[in-house]
Order: C-alpha cells, then structure tokens, then sequence
C-alpha cells in the first residue's frame, strides 16, 4: 500500500464529515475553472434548484415532475414584488421563497397521496396549472414576454455598497445564499426527520409499521424542498434582471430531474455535479452546434444506463470501496 | 385480555377470506393461531394489525376500537408486527434500522438538531441488537444479511416502538432447521416479557411453546384452547391428519 491513496481517503474522509465547509471551498475557487462567471453563476443557481429537488427524490424517493412550479413562483414571487411594488431586495427574495413553499403545500398536499407515476403526473399537471395562471396574469407577471424591470442594481450592506452588476460580486453574493441554504439541507439530513425520510424511501410499508406517519412526513419534505427551489427561482429572477415564462416550463422540470440525475441522486454535492456538467456540455458543444442537446441527452441517456448512481454518486461509491 | 375480535368477516369479492371470527387474545401470554393452507391465517393477522380494513365486524385493542385506525396509529398504540417477508430497511446500516424505529416514537418533525444527539433511540437500538444477537452486524447494510438475520433484525425493529403486543406472521418462513430452532428460542424469551401473537402453518412449532392456540379453517375459528386442549380435539386432528399425511408425502 503506498502513501497516497491513505492520504486520498483522508481527505476524502474529511470531506464527507465537513461536507459544508467542503463545499463552500469548492465554491470560493469555483469561477475561476469555469470559462466565465455567468456560468459559475448559473451552475449554483441550477444546482440550488436540483439540491432542492434531490430533497424530495433522492432523499425521500418521491419523483415529482413538476418542481419547476416552485422554482418559477421563487422567481416571480421575488421578481413582482421588486419590478411591481418596489420591494428591497431581501422582503423580495423571502416572499418568493414563502410563496413556492406555499405553492408546495397546495400542490403537494394535492399529490402525496399518490404513488409512482400517478404522483410524478399529478405533480407535472399541477404545474402546468401554475405555469397558464402565470402565463395569463399578465399585467402583474408579464406575460409570455416575462417580467421585465427585476433590477437590483447595487446591494446594501449598511456601510458598503455593493455593485451586484460585476459578475464576479453577484457570484459571491449568490454563493452566501447556496452556503446558507446548504447548510440548512445538511442539518435537515443530519436530523431525526431525516433518518425519517430514508426510512420512507428504504421501505415505506415497514416505515408505516413503524409509528412514522409517512404522509405528513411526505409533505413536510415536499414543502421543505419547495422552500430550497424558491431561493433558487428568487436568486434567478435577481442575477437575470428579468423572469421569462421558461421558469415555469415542464421544460424545467425536466431539467432538474436530468441534472439531479446526472449528478447522483441522494448524493449531497451530486445536484450541483449535474448542474455543472450539463451546463457546461451545453456551453461548449453550442459552440460547434445548435444540436447540442443531442449531446446532451446521449450523456444522459449513457449515465442513466451504465452509471445509474450519476457522476458523483458513482465517484464517491468508488472510493467508499476501496 | 390485550386484543378482542367481534365478529370479523373479510370478503375479497365473492370470496370470503374469514367469516364471523371473534377471538380473544389473552394479555402476557403466547398465543399462537395455527391453520392449514388458506385458513385465513394471513388475512386475520392483516385484520388485527391494520393493514386490512375488515368487511364486518370490530377489532378492539385494550378496549379501544381500532376497526379503522390507520397503521402508524396502531404502532404508536403499541402494537408492532414482523411480516411473512422480510420487511427491513435493506441500504440502511442495522443499527440505523433499528435507531430509526426507535426514533418514531420519541421525534416526529424535528428538523433542525441532530439525530446522534438524541441518546435514547440509539441506546435502545444497541440494547436490542444485543438481545436478538446482532450486536457484531449493527455497522453491515441490513440487505447484506443473511436471511436468518434479517429476520432478527425485524424482530429488533418490531420491538422498537416498545410494543405491548407483537404480531409476528409466519416468522420461520423459509429458514433452515437451525435458523429455526434459534429462532424459536428469541420468540420464547420475547414473550416473557409481553403478549406475542404468533401465526403459524406448522402446527408443531408451536405447540410446545404458546399458552393459548386459535385454529382457523376454511375463515372460521375450528377451535381454540390450551395446546393440549387444542391436541385432544377431534375437529383439529381431522383437518391436520390430512393436512399432515399430505405434507409427509411430499417431503418423502
């Protein structure tokens, strides 16, 4: 045995036990591997948004097909009460998170009691339901041209005036919020809920047998993970300026599912994996083509056969062997 | 007196899986409910324990009507079951199988402190490791067992929530003779302690073992008594001889 690897699984070890501050490290350095900042910026955004997600999926095993609905209500919620009331930014961001974990206890109270599919399609149809209202309402959301004038210019912080249009502040900005929320989710996990929220997902008939009320724990995580995804959807609405309609999507939808997915359900840093690896194939293969979803699917489409545990989740599996 | 039946009848569509059973299970005793094949066994053990809404008829637990509590209710009541199959936490390590059963009856929505911190569940979770044997498993993946273990792990999990009554279903399925026999010896040493229902498809199993025997047949209760009551009776022994000759053909 050589010196290397006992040093590799120390750090490794390390790593798993302060995974926070692991990967608030990460994220410090984190632009400067990337080819530029607003792809930094989108990658913790987007996995935010995935993180929320994995919450409800890779942690309780429930698949919902219709997250974008909280990610959207985070952005629109925090984006009219900036561009339509004039709000400062931090009663802006808390109203947006509020309202997607009040959307989240409609929807999920609506679909919990539903199973596999059933659940997945109830929460895709729901969903949709946000995305019409939104697309409708549009003097107070914008319509399908999306809410324009989310303008957050600079960030007071009592003495210093940040200038959140340098990419390089938004990023940082935005990282204080991912550490946070990161750090909540950790705790969440690291609780006695969370060993509830295994048990469910493990075996959800024992965890009833058990005592566990597995319905309401359901909805507490939906809700929770609502929470997460609407911080992610009120970050978007301030880095952007603006909400498109996208946000709401099934599109989006979607998209956290293939980035959570990709990266490694039920793994800790597996959502921002994803979020990365997928932003940045599209970024560098639409640069040689407009098919780059093509691409992007086939990556998919190989990890979800051989790699079932994702990128991350098949890393850190490899190394708990050995 | 711990669990009283009123006249349960269980229907699934035209058939009726048990007709008018009213039972009564004695408190701090072994009782075990014996049938051939498709007696009911199953279904009235599903009945008693929630999984099953019956047809007709009332099930009452400590003088409280449980006809249509939901099961976690039930498990919070004090009543805990093992299943015919093995029903564990299998990517969960056996101690945390047996803490998060723990758990379930002292935390509900704590989200914010963390679970090593609550002490009580994962004393209990070691103490039961030690009676059902498994203290040398408890950091192994509970689906990485052996079968004989797994069942022992349910066991654990089952007395978990402190259970006043224990429904175990079939608990010796598919175990080797020796599985069995140590398996037997816990089922023995749990009910010293508290009221266990056991049911059974071998009758001998159980005979030398429980104070109280139900038979069913055919969703009716044949008979019910002391074991030795239960060996005197005709009715019994005219269903089991067939029962029995049948079994000692096949196994020749």
């Amino acid at each position: 045995m050589s010196q290397a690897p006992a040093a590799f699984a120390r750090v490794a070890d390390l790593c798993s036990r302060h995974r926070v501050a692991a990967m608030i490290a990460f994220f410090l350095v984190f632009p400067w591997l990337m080819p530029y900042k607003a792809l930094a910026i989108n990658v913790l955004i987007l996995g935010l948004f995935a993180v929320g997600f994995n919450l409800i999926y890779g942690y309780t095993g429930l698949l919902s097909f219709g997250h974008a609905a909280f990610y959207g209500m985070g952005a629109y919620g925090c984006g009219i009460a900036i561009a339509r009331y004039g709000l400062p930014w931090p009663a802006a961001l808390a109203i947006g998170i509020l309202l997607a974990g009040l959307g989240a206890l409609v929807i999920g109270g609506l679909s919990i009691r539903r199973r596999g599919i059933y659940f997945a399609m109830v929460t895709l149809a729901l969903a949709q339901c946000v995305y019409y209202i939104a697309y409708q309402a549009e003097p107070l959301t914008g319509g399908e041209n999306g809410l324009r004038g989310v303008d957050v210019k600079t960030i007071s912080l009592g003495l210093v005036e940040l200038d959140f249009l340098a990419p390089t502040v938004k990023y940082y900005f935005i990282l204080i919020f991912v550490a946070l929320a990161l750090w909540c989710l950790s705790r969440i996990l690291e609780s006695p809920f969370g060993a509830i929220l295994e048990a469910i997902r493990e075996n959800e008939a024992r965890a009833r047998a058990c005592g566990i009320d597995v319905e309401r724990s359901k909805l507490v995580a939906f809700v929770l993970s609502g929470l997460f995804c609407g911080l992610a959807g009120g970050l978007k609405a301030m880095h952007l300026s603006i909400v498109p309609t996208e946000v709401l999507h099934y599109h989006t939808s979607g998209l956290v599912v293939i980035m959570a997915l990709l990266g490694g359900m039920g793994t800790f840093f597996g959502p921002f994996v994803g979020a990365a690896v997928f932003l940045l194939v599209e970024d560098q293969i639409s640069l040689f083509t407009i098919h780059w979803q093509f691409f992007a699917g086939a990556l998919f489409i190989l990890f979800v056969l051989f790699f079932p545990r994702g990128i991350w989740g098949s890393l850190t599996h490899r190394i708990g062997r050995t | 007196m711990i669990l009283r039946t009123e006249n349960v009848g269980k229907t699934f569509g035209a058939f009726s899986a048990l007709r008018n059973v009213s039972v009564v299970i004695p408190r701090g005793r072994l009782t075990a409910i014996i049938g051939p094949n498709g007696a009911g066994k199953s279904t009235f053990f599903n009945v008693i324990s929630g999984a099953l809404r019956p047809s007709e008829g009332r099930v009452f637990f400590e003088e409280r009507e449980i006809t249509a509590a939901p099961q976690h209710a039930l498990a919070r009541m004090g009543i805990a079951k093992s299943y015919q199959i093995t029903n564990i936490f299998p990517n969960l390590t056996v101690l945390e199988n047996v803490r998060v059963a723990a758990q379930a009856r002292v935390s509900r929505f704590q989200i914010w402190r963390s679970r090593a911190m609550l002490a009580a569940p994962l004393h209990e979770a070691e103490a039961l490791l030690e009676f059902v044997g498994l203290t040398g498993r408890a950091t192994f993946l509970a689906g990485s067992l052996a079968h004989g273990e797994q069942r022992a792990l349910e066991i654990a999990i089952a007395l978990a929530s402190k259970p006043r009554l224990l429904l175990l279903d079939e608990p010796t399925a598919g175990m080797s003779p020796e599985e069995t026999r140590v398996f037997m010896e816990l089922i023995v040493k749990l009910a010293r302690e508290r009221t266990v229902v056991l049911v059974e498809h071998k009758m001998k199993l159980v005979m030398n073992i429980s104070d109280h025997v139900i038979v069913l047949h055919h969703g009716e209760v044949l008979a019910e008594g002391t074991p030795d009551e239960i060996r005197a009776n005709d009715d019994v022994k005219r269903v089991y001889l067939g029962q029995t000759q049948r079994a000692g053909a096949r196994s020749t």
